[in-house]
Parts: structure tokens; C-alpha cells; sequence
């Protein structure tokens, strides 16, 4: 390389040292805007959680007071719903792709999986509208829970697949050589290893459709009352704030900003559940 | 290897004369087979429940098993296509009726039936690239920070912990905050340079943007900063270069092609990035321009669609909706197979 005369080494020295600086004071950067908004929630929120804010449904416009329990309630049955879908297809789908790395049919499932896992949220929601709310004829907290199912397989799928590839092959192979059958192999040595790290896959993506508004938007669609029946519309906490937060009502936007905080504190609650996880159970091989 | 040592029924079907044809062929073949003996033995085993020892019960379950992995494996094939099918046949009605030139057309009136995608692609480009353009030195930051100045120690991880935490607040959430904390700092910022002053708008959906699509690009460099051989690195400080010149010349040369699928990465997640962009955009369908271009209202795909899918009326209105969609999809998609492409030739080198 034809390289122009070097700099003193003082003046290089220097360089390196600022641009450090510069590295860090970046870095660093990205941590204010987090906490401002994690404050902001927090301050905004608490003053308005209340025992009425969580049993009660809110109020009509014009009355202050009232709560959330309508969206709390919406919010649990349809991730319930959505994790129960897809967890266990999610894993199977896993135990697959690790099982049979090469095979073809991996390659496309893979490819699938990968693609769905980039598919924008809206889109999801557009096509859960046509394959299960127009079909059935209105909205329902069900097709919301499928659309959720959706977002949340790709994560599930790919945490067990890669927790259960670095498992080692003589584990099996010790487990087949006694005779145990295939099922029993997979279900009873290979996934209780992976456990952690299926564990931590899974809550992930709870938490990650926990605060998904855009599937919701044309599925579940929100309800100003509480119902638990899932063929009928429900309210969710994201809908809820996404809903009363664009609204024009003071008391409206109080409500949103108290379920932003327990939507908050839940999604925290569960990514750091999931550090636990990884950190306790780590499987030692 | 481990084929082999397992009972394995795939093994049996596949007889020569099998093999010679195309491997969908040869799946549809092997597949199909065991949805039918399937049944059947679902149905004999009712009958004989009783009598059957506990190897041939077990060698059942075993079949099920591999036959329920197969299913569930080409279930995802079937729901990735069935995405895009379902999308693109109900965007006909609008292909018929607008036609190519519904990408390009520059009105979007739903009253008088005029149907024009120009606006939202523009709004999206604009959004996501101003947002990249905000996020890429922070993101790099991070990334080299945590890869290279600071792997361990407290600082890094709580470092590691605020980008974990940044990807996990909802976005609806950012909207929010964006909303009402980040809205009136624009406005003001825009009475300041003489723009008018809406707040809402391109620049503060990008602002939010840029603060949620840190972490992806941010972790992936990361990873790849930390995979650079430390003989290169070593080999470089033996030469008398500082920390700069190893940084500059060695590891981010090296990792180059990672660092841009980080990249495309975030770049895909702004594009597709619905609820907080359309909480502070400002939902206008006009398209942006003059000199201050950045701070007027627009929209982007995800967000027309997030606010007028519901009160679409008529079957073009609906459709075109859905033809954004469709974009949005195929868009992301070939975004984000770059992006894995990349990093699966960089991770096997």
C-alpha cells in the first residue's frame, strides 16, 4: 500500500484516545432517550394505578375515573391463547429444523420461518383479517390470538432450534444406544437439556406480542366492555393505549398512560424472568 | 450419522426408483403415504387397544412423532405461502383496476376513487433512511464499544441490558412518548429554522424510529466485531498501530459486509414499523415537499394502512390497501434475505 508518511506517534496516540471518547460518549448516548422514556412512563403512570384503575372498565367521555380491567383481562386471554397455539408447534417445528439439518424440506421450513419473522405486523394482521374475521364475519379475540400465534413462532422456532443444534451428538447417540424410542429420546434427554434456552425463547416472544398493537388492530379490534368470550371483539392494553392515547379526552389519556406503565412493567418483568432463566438453569455439558 | 442409527421409515420408502425423481416429488411421495397409514392405524389401534403390546404401541407413537415433525416443518412452508398468496389475490381487484401505474400515481383520494401508492413509498423511503442515517453512528457505537473497547465488566453489561431493553419497549409505547415528549421539542425546533411548525411529521417519526432500530443492527455488529481473528488484531498492534488504526483498518474492514447487513436489518424493521410512526406522522397523503421536505406530516405504508383498513369501504379501496401491503411484504422480505444471506456467508467463513 503506497502510504502517505506517518504522523508522530503522539499526535496517532491522541487520535486513538479521542476517538474512545468519541466510541463511548456515543454509546453512552443511546441510554438517555431509554430512560427518558421509562421515567416518563413511570412518572406519568403511577399516579394514576389505582385499585379502581385495575377493576374497573373505563368510563364513558365525560366521566373521570375508571380503569383498565377490560384490556387487562383482553390483553391476558389473547396472549394465553396465542402462546398455547404456538408454543407447541413452535418447538416441534425446532426439534425438526435441529434434527434434520440438510434435508430440503429444512431448507424451505427455514426459509419460511425466516421470512415470517420479517413480515411487518400490519401485514399479518391483513391477512388474519381474511383468513379468519371475514370468513367468521366480525372481529374476534381469536383471530387476534392466531395473528399473535404468527408473530410469535418464528422466535419460538429459532431459540429451540439453536439451543437444541449445540447440543452434543453423543447425547442422543447414548440415549438411542439404550434402546429408548426416537419420541422418548427427543421428549425426555434432548429438550430437558435444551430447556433453558427453549424457556427463554418462549417468554421472549411472549413478551414480544404481549405489546403488539398493528395484528390487533383488524383482529381483536377493542372493546369499550369486558368480555372474556373469544369469538367476540376484546380489548387489549396496547389497543387500549394506542386507542385513548390519539384521543382528544384528558381522562382517556390518563387511562393510557397508567396502561402504558403496566404494559411496561409486564414486558420488563418478563425479559428479566428470561435473564434468570438462562442464568439459573444453564445446563453444564 | 444420526439417520442411520435411528429406526427410520424414510429410509424404507425411498426405493430406487423414487430417488430418480425431483426431491418434491420424492416428498409428496413420502409424505403422503404416511397421512393415510396414519388414519388407518389410528383407526385399527381403537379396535385392538387392549391386545397390542407396549413395543408395537411404542413404535406407533415413534411414527406419529417423525410424521408430526414432518407436518409441522412443511406447515411453515405452507404459512409463509399462504401469506403471500392470501395477500396478492386480494390485491387483484385493484391491480385490475389501477393497473402498474397505481406505484407511481401521486394522488391518494379515496372520495373520488383515485388511488395513488406514490406518497406512502416516498413517505416510507424518507422515514426509514432519515431514521438510519440518525441511528447508524450510535448503533456502530455500541457495537464497537461492546465488541471491542469494553467486552466484559459492568459497564458493558449494562450497556448490553439498555439495547436489550430499547428492542423490548413496545412500540406502541414509543408512540406514545413520542406523542406527547417528542412532538412539542420538533415543534419547537421547527418555529426555530422557520418551518411550520406541526410537530408531527416525517422527521419525528424518524426521530422514533432511529431510538427502536438501534438494537438490531447494534447487536448483530457486535457479534461479528467479536468473531474478527485476534491474530489479525495482534499482528496489527505488533506493527505499532494504535487502537484507531486497528479499529479502522482492520476490524472494520474486515467486518464490513456484516456491519451492512445490520444494517438492512434495522432497515427492514424501520420499514415495516407500524404503530409508533403512525401515532406522530401526522397521517397527511400528500406528498412531502418544498424546502422543508423532512418536517411536514406524510404517511407510510404501514401507517395508511393502520389507519384506513378498517374504514375502507369499497372493494378498490380495500384492495389498493392490501396492494401496500403486498409491497410492504415482498420489500421486507428481500431486505431481510440479503441481510441473512450475508451473515450466513460471514459466519461460515
Amino acid at each position: 500500500m503506497n502510504k502517505k508518511p506517518t504522523s508522530p506517534i503522539n499526535y496517532r496516540l491522541a487520535k486513538s484516545r479521542a476517538y474512545q471518547v468519541l466510541i463511548i460518549i456515543f454509546a453512552m448516548a443511546i441510554t438517555i432517550p431509554l430512560f427518558f422514556i421509562i421515567g416518563y412512563i413511570f412518572v406519568q403512570g403511577v399516579q394514576k394505578i389505582n385499585w379502581t384503575f385495575l377493576t374497573h372498565i373505563p368510563k364513558p367521555v365525560g366521566e373521570s375515573g375508571g380503569g383498565i380491567a377490560n384490556a387487562l383481562v383482553g390483553s391476558l386471554i389473547i396472549v394465553a391463547v396465542a402462546a398455547v397455539i404456538a408454543i407447541p408447534i413452535g418447538i416441534m417445528c425446532g426439534i425438526y429444523l435441529s434434527e434434520n439439518k440438510r434435508s430440503k424440506l429444512a431448507y424451505w421450513s427455514r426459509l419460511s420461518v425466516d421470512i415470517l419473522q420479517g413480515v411487518p405486523s400490519i401485514v399479518i394482521g391483513i391477512v388474519v383479517y381474511f383468513w379468519i374475521v371475514k370468513p367468521a364475519g366480525g372481529f374476534s379475540a381469536f383471530s387476534g390470538s392466531i395473528a399473535l400465534a404468527i408473530m410469535m413462532l418464528p422466535i419460538v422456532v429459532r431459540s429451540t432450534e439453536e439451543t437444541l443444534k449445540l447440543l452434543p451428538d453423543s447425547l442422543k447417540e447414548a440415549a438411542l444406544a439404550l434402546g429408548i424410542p426416537y419420541h422418548r429420546v427427543i421428549l425426555s434427554v434432548i429438550v430437558p437439556c435444551g430447556i433453558s434456552g427453549i424457556l427463554s425463547g418462549v417468554i421472549l416472544s411472549v413478551a414480544r406480542i404481549a405489546g403488539e398493537t398493528a395484528p390487533l388492530l383488524f383482529t381483536a379490534f377493542g372493546n369499550p366492555y369486558l368480555s372474556g368470550d373469544i369469538r367476540k371483539p376484546m380489548q387489549s392494553l396496547p389497543l387500549l393505549i394506542f386507542n385513548y392515547a390519539t384521543s382528544p379526552y384528558d381522562d382517556w389519556r390518563d387511562l393510557a398512560w397508567g396502561a402504558s406503565l403496566i404494559l411496561l412493567l409486564w414486558v420488563l418483568l418478563l425479559n428479566i424472568f428470561t435473564k434468570v432463566i438462562t442464568r439459573r438453569w444453564k445446563i453444564q455439558l | 450419522m444420526m439417520e442411520s442409527l435411528s429406526f427410520n421409515k424414510e429410509a424404507i420408502v425411498s426405493s430406487p426408483e423414487i430417488t430418480r425423481k425431483s426431491w418434491l416429488q420424492r416428498w409428496l411421495l413420502r409424505v403422503i403415504p404416511y397421512a393415510m397409514n396414519n388414519e388407518k392405524s389410528a383407526t385399527v389401534t381403537k379396535t385392538k387397544a387392549k391386545t397390542t403390546n407396549r413395543s408395537s404401541k411404542q413404535i406407533r407413537w415413534e411414527n406419529f412423532f417423525r410424521n408430526a415433525l414432518v407436518w409441522i416443518a412443511v406447515a411453515m412452508v405452507v404459512l409463509m405461502l399462504g401469506v403471500f398468496v392470501t395477500l396478492c389475490i386480494q390485491s387483484i381487484p385493484s391491480f385490475k383496476a389501477l393497473g402498474l401505474k397505481y406505484l407511481w400515481g401521486r394522488t391518494w383520494d379515496p372520495v373520488n376513487e383515485v388511488y395513488g401508492a406514490w406518497p406512502f413509498l416516498i413517505g416510507t423511503l424518507l422515514t426509514s433512511f432519515t431514521a438510519l442515517i440518525i441511528s447508524i453512528p450510535f448503533s456502530f457505537a455500541v457495537a464497537i464499544f461492546l465488541g471491542e473497547y469494553y467486552p466484559n465488566g459492568w459497564l458493558s453489561n449494562f450497556l448490553r441490558n439498555a439495547v436489550e431493553l430499547i428492542a423490548a419497549v413496545p412500540s406502541v409505547i414509543y408512540g406514545f412518548w413520542g406523542l406527547f415528549v417528542l412532538v412539542p421539542i420538533v415543534r419547537k425546533l421547527e418555529s426555530g429554522i422557520g418551518a411550520p411548525p406541526f410537530g408531527v411529521g416525517i422527521f419525528s417519526a424518524s426521530l422514533v424510529l432511529a431510538i427502536m432500530v438501534i438494537p438490531y443492527a447494534a447487536s448483530l455488529s457486535r457479534e461479528l466485531i467479536r468473531l474478527v481473528p485476534s491474530h489479525l488484531k495482534e499482528g496489527a498492534y505488533a506493527l505499532g498501530a494504535t487502537r484507531y488504526e486497528v479499529i479502522m483498518k482492520v476490524i472494520l474492514p474486515y467486518t464490513k459486509s456484516g456491519l451492512l447487513a445490520g444494517v438492512l436489518l434495522s432497515l427492514g424493521r424501520a420499514l415495516g414499523e407500524t404503530m409508533a410512526v403512525t401515532m406522530v406522522i401526522g397521517n397527511s397523503s400528500a406528498i412531502p415537499s418544498g424546502k422543508f421536505f423532512l418536517f411536514g406530516p406524510g404517511n407510510t405504508m404501514a401507517s395508511v394502512i393502520a389507519n384506513e383498513f378498517t374504514e375502507a369501504a369499497t372493494t378498490t379501496y380495500l384492495s389498493a390497501l392490501i396492494e401496500l401491503g403486498l409491497v410492504l411484504f415482498l420489500v421486507t422480505v428481500v431486505i431481510n434475505m440479503i441481510g441473512k444471506r450475508i451473515i450466513s456467508r460471514f459466519t461460515n467463513e
